[in-house]
């Protein structure tokens, strides 16, 4: 499809604009439709931009135990989701930002945030961001693979390495067909584990004892803790994107598809709402077979493509 | 014109393979002149080994960059050649990492090993002559010079591991190493004498076509598999490995790891450029044994607690990655898929110079750490980054690579290995594919698990002894050869694409004969990494600059969770960290877990240790060596100490083959 060059810029701009600024719209709207679940009125859905700008006004502690590494996790975080963010399609065809291998790129640049964080976490000693720290790179082992079998089915039915085109223009044999069903939903397992939400971790828990993620930055406050929050909020955009790539509807016209993004995030946004509603955590054990079951799944959906 | 055409070329030739033998030379000598002199051995050998590297890394990049191959024959008789050293692109590529981390391995130990200590005259001594013999292995092109180059930095390297001969521990590793790298050699000498047979001369050059699927050429290729498996730490075959890693001092571990075990990879790439129709099973199975390895070598490092032999199980993960990598590319020769082929080979022979550098990295710096806190003991260490932060940057970046994360260098040779994977998926024989991506990714989340821990339980937190309260930043001998390493890895990570010409002048001499392959750079577009490299590292400088407070308030502990009173010792331990993974993995790992129940209101103090032996080493090959060795006990009385009974067995065994070659 031909596009001129100003369509093709409008559009780099407002993927730019989506992930940098509509990114903390996604937690809020998770909470409010948890909060209506419950029968409460919740926050409104603006909370995160409300914390965020509270936040960049406060002033920081620091521990006496950390060094400059405590800092890289919160930064780290950032601008790894933001550079993996170029990397993904959202409402147009194309990513800013495509070339054969950067799906490697994508998924070792959430490794990169991974492992700045679980450090940030140790920089202090606690023993309680220990126990975090080391949930993270426990249960990454398992969403690794499954994350890598999906992009292998997505490649081996496409041709393709790059991001853009193996989500994009998955072929109209792969659209809603069995392997992409399973994919989709190794993903979904993967997705609530690297975002740290139900049944894998819970975000609202009040015991340090049983989380994963809120554990691991206990210690961050003010402008670092701000930019914790804003890197989880761009993860779940980003990974959002990565898991209703595969069904969006592409047509011609760049705005219908914009607008079929939009609603695609708004609706998984609510469907992580309703899944955190009608479940609970399930017991540290239980979370390493949750996510053998993704990797399951994957498998069996490259298995399938080959029939 | 044709004649003097070729005087010019055999002229420029001549140069790079005297810059070479010059290098071999000032690197065997380098710790000669210490051996005499009362005060700066250290620095004249030191100053011997970088010059060394010059020499030989300038010679290296007229090679790689294009220039001629330069060929010396050895001759014993007219008629019979003795030897041959060629400098051609294979032995310019590997004779890069050689030379530059044995220089800074030198300059490293006029810190590390003062002047004064016990054996630091050997040791420098022997150092040199390591490097030397490996700079001689790298060119060797005839079985004769390859086997004396390898026997000799064997036997360097068993002088160098038992540096510290008094601990018994030391001993032990010692001689597992040398039995070891002695049944590697065995096997070796029978892998080249079939290869004599095929080729009728010991000078290596391209097996006749045919031969490797034939019975010999299988039989070949296992003993080949065997002996350079040995060498590179290839699993089942790497228990030799953690123990002597461990045992060697920091600098010659750091030499051990990063360049002696490749010289099993360099065997492996010899191999592959002789044979241009190898079967499938040659690659697959060399990339399972690299998937087993891989996963097993990290799963293992995750439960060690000692610094260095956590490095060293490292060191058998990454050679599972080159292994991958290797296996890759020989079924793409085998099938005849160019594209699988250059980035399989490219992807290998990049992790060989990235491996040596990080890994080089990393066992300096836990030498370092060693030095100051006087432990390897990971529960034992805490808090240094706060007291050496210049080793804590540098290990930092060693662990950042070694994980493969980018913008770093390991990153870059996994992705190429990823990418022939990727591709191999859409081309037959797609399941060894699927394998390498499966364990790949496996490998890379737990290396991230355990690097994460070794880093975060020696540099983060609190110190956990008196040792590491007390200590202190190493001397800038130390420090310059850490930094020049991690340089050398952001270099690579932060602009492959300066890598690329070398590459593809390496994996041409892998071809098969007159097979055309595509140019690395039209498979892998190496200058999107760095495009998105310096905007990730300018959005990462900006957002710092946004959130370093100013002025830092710094009075203030952790928060302890609601306990009033944490102590150092109650910080999550590394055990602890690797806990779930380990238990995970239990069923292949068995670990030793002794401990007591913990009972009553008021419990007694109990004791927990675990320990997890190596599972070839400690289950396997320790109680069946003892096993057999008790079996043969009885065949003692053949060696009774009599000069005379000794000459009768050689005349009975030259009577038996006399017998046997006239019938």
């Amino acid at each position: 499809m031909p596009e001129s060059p100003i369509s093709h810029t409008l559009q780099v701009f407002l993927h730019i604009l989506t992930v940098l600024l509509l990114s903390p719209l996604i937690p809020g709207l998770i909470n409010k439709v948890k909060a209506v679940m419950a029968g409460r009125h919740g926050p409104p859905i603006l909370q995160l931009y409300y914390d965020l700008a509270k936040l960049s006004r406060k002033q920081a502690v620091f521990s006496r135990t950390t060094t400059w590494i405590f800092l890289a996790g919160p930064v780290g975080a950032v601008a790894v989701g933001l550079m993996a963010a170029m990397l993904v399609p959202f409402g147009h065809g194309h990513a800013p930002l495509r070339f054969q291998g950067d799906v490697i790129l994508f998924a070792y640049l959430f490794g990169l945030a991974r492992f700045l964080t679980v450090l940030s976490a140790l920089d202090t000693g606690s023993s309680f961001e220990g126990m975090g720290a080391a949930r993270e790179v426990t249960f990454a082992a398992l969403a690794e693979p499954a994350l890598f079998l999906g992009f292998a089915a997505l490649a081996k039915s496409t041709g393709s390495l790059s991001l853009s085109t193996m989500l994009a223009h998955t072929g109209p044999h792969f659209k809603f067909s069995g392997p992409l069903v399973l994919v989709l939903a190794g993903w979904a397992i993967v997705y609530m584990a690297e975002n740290s939400r139900i049944p894998v971790d819970d975000p609202n828990t009040h015991l340090e004892l049983t989380m994963i993620h809120e554990v691991m930055v206990l210690d961050h406050s003010g402008r670092p803790f701000a930019l914790v929050l804003y890197g989880a909020s761009v993860k779940l955009l980003v990974l959002g994107a990565l898991l209703v790539g595969p069904v969006l509807p592409r047509n011609g016209n760049p705005w219908f598809n914009w607008l079929a993004f939009y609603l695609a995030l708004g609706a998984l946004a609510v469907a992580v709402g309703i899944a955190e509603s009608v479940m609970a955590r399930f017991r540290m054990t239980k979370v390493p077979q949750f996510l053998v079951a993704g990797v399951l799944a994957t498998a069996f959906a490259f298995l399938l493509m080959l029939v | 014109m044709d004649a003097a055409q070729a005087l010019v070329d055999g002229a420029a030739g001549v140069a790079p393979m005297i810059l070479y033998l010059l290098a071999i030379l000032f690197a065997a000598f380098s710790g000669v002149p210490g051996l005499f002199v009362k005060n700066h051995g250290a620095r004249i050998a030191a100053t011997l080994m970088v010059a060394s590297a010059l020499l030989g890394i300038s010679a290296a990049a007229g090679v790689l960059l294009g220039g001629p191959v330069a060929s010396l024959q050895i001759h014993g008789t007219p008629l019979v050649s003795w030897g041959r050293l060629d400098f051609d692109p294979i032995a310019a590529f590997f004779v890069v990492p050689v030379l530059l981390l044995s220089a800074m391995a030198s300059v490293y130990g006029i810190g590390y090993w003062g002047e004064h200590q016990e054996g630091a005259r050997a040791l420098r001594f022997f150092l040199g002559l390591l490097a030397a013999f490996l700079a001689l292995l790298v060119g060797a092109a005839h079985a004769f010079v390859f086997l004396l180059a390898w026997e000799g930095m064997a036997l360097m390297a068993f002088i160098l591991v038992m540096t510290e001969d008094r601990e018994p521990g030391t001993r032990r590793a010692a001689w597992i190493y040398l039995a070891s790298t002695h049944t590697g050699t065995l096997l070796l000498i029978g892998g080249f004498a079939l290869m004599m047979m095929a080729n009728g001369s010991f000078a290596f050059s391209a097996l006749p076509p045919g031969f490797a699927a034939s019975g010999r050429g299988t039989a070949m290729f296992v003993l080949f598999l065997l002996g350079f498996g040995f060498k590179a730490g290839m699993l089942p075959f790497h228990f030799w490995l953690p123990p002597a890693h461990a045992a060697a001092p920091s600098h010659v571990s750091s030499v051990m790891s990063g360049i002696l075990i490749k010289m099993g990879i360099l065997g492996f790439i010899r191999l592959v450029s002789w044979v241009s129709d190898p079967p499938v099973w040659w690659g697959g199975t060399i990339l399972v044994l690299g998937a087993i390895s891989g996963i097993m070598g990290v799963a293992l490092a995750l439960g060690q607690h000692d610094l260095k032999r956590l490095l060293a199980y490292h060191s058998i993960e990454n050679i599972g990655i080159i292994l991958l990598g290797l296996g890759l590319g020989l079924i793409g020769k085998s099938t005849g898929h160019g594209s699988l082929q250059v980035l399989g080979f490219a992807g290998a022979l990049l992790h060989v110079w990235n491996h040596s550098l990080f890994k080089g990295l990393l066992f300096l710096a836990a030498g370092s750490v060693a030095h100051a806190t006087g432990t390897r003991d990971l529960e034992r260490m805490g808090g240094l980054g706060r007291l050496m932060p210049k080793t804590a940057a540098a290990f930092l970046v060693g662990a950042w690579a070694i994980c493969g994360l980018p913008p770093l260098n390991g990153f870059v040779s996994e992705w190429l290995i990823y990418l022939g994977a990727f591709r191999g998926l859409g081309l037959s024989r797609w399941a060894f594919s699927l394998i390498t991506l499966g364990a790949l990714s496996v490998i890379g989340a737990l290396a991230l698990a355990c690097f994460a821990k070794a880093f975060g339980v020696v540099f983060q937190g609190e110190p956990r002894s008196d040792g590491a309260a007390q200590a202190h930043e190493s001397s800038s001998a130390m420090l310059v050869p850490m930094g020049v390493l991690a340089l050398a890895c952001a270099a690579i990570g932060l602009a492959p694409i300066v890598i690329s010409t070398p590459l593809n002048r390496v994996v041409s001499t892998l071809a098969a004969e007159g097979q055309g392959l595509p140019s690395l750079g039209s498979l892998a577009e190496l200058g999107w990494l760095s495009a998105m490299a310096v905007p990730l590292l300018v959005l990462g400088l900006i957002l710092w600059k946004w959130a370093v407070p100013s002025p830092r308030l710094k009075e203030l502990p952790t928060w302890g969770c609601g306990y009033i009173a944490p102590t150092p010792r109650m910080q999550y331990t590394a055990s602890s960290f690797a806990d779930g993974l380990v238990q995970g993995m239990n069923w292949v790992l068995w670990t030793k877990v002794q401990s007591g129940r913990v009972r009553g209101f008021f419990p007694f103090p109990r004791r927990f240790e675990s320990h997890l032996p190596d599972p070839v080493l400690d289950r396997v090959a320790d109680p069946g060596l003892r096993g057999t060795a008790f079996l043969l006990s009885g065949l003692r009385f053949l060696q009774a100490g009599h000069m005379s009974i000794y000459l009768m067995y050689v005349l009975l065994t030259l009577l038996t083959l006399l017998v046997w070659m006239v019938v």
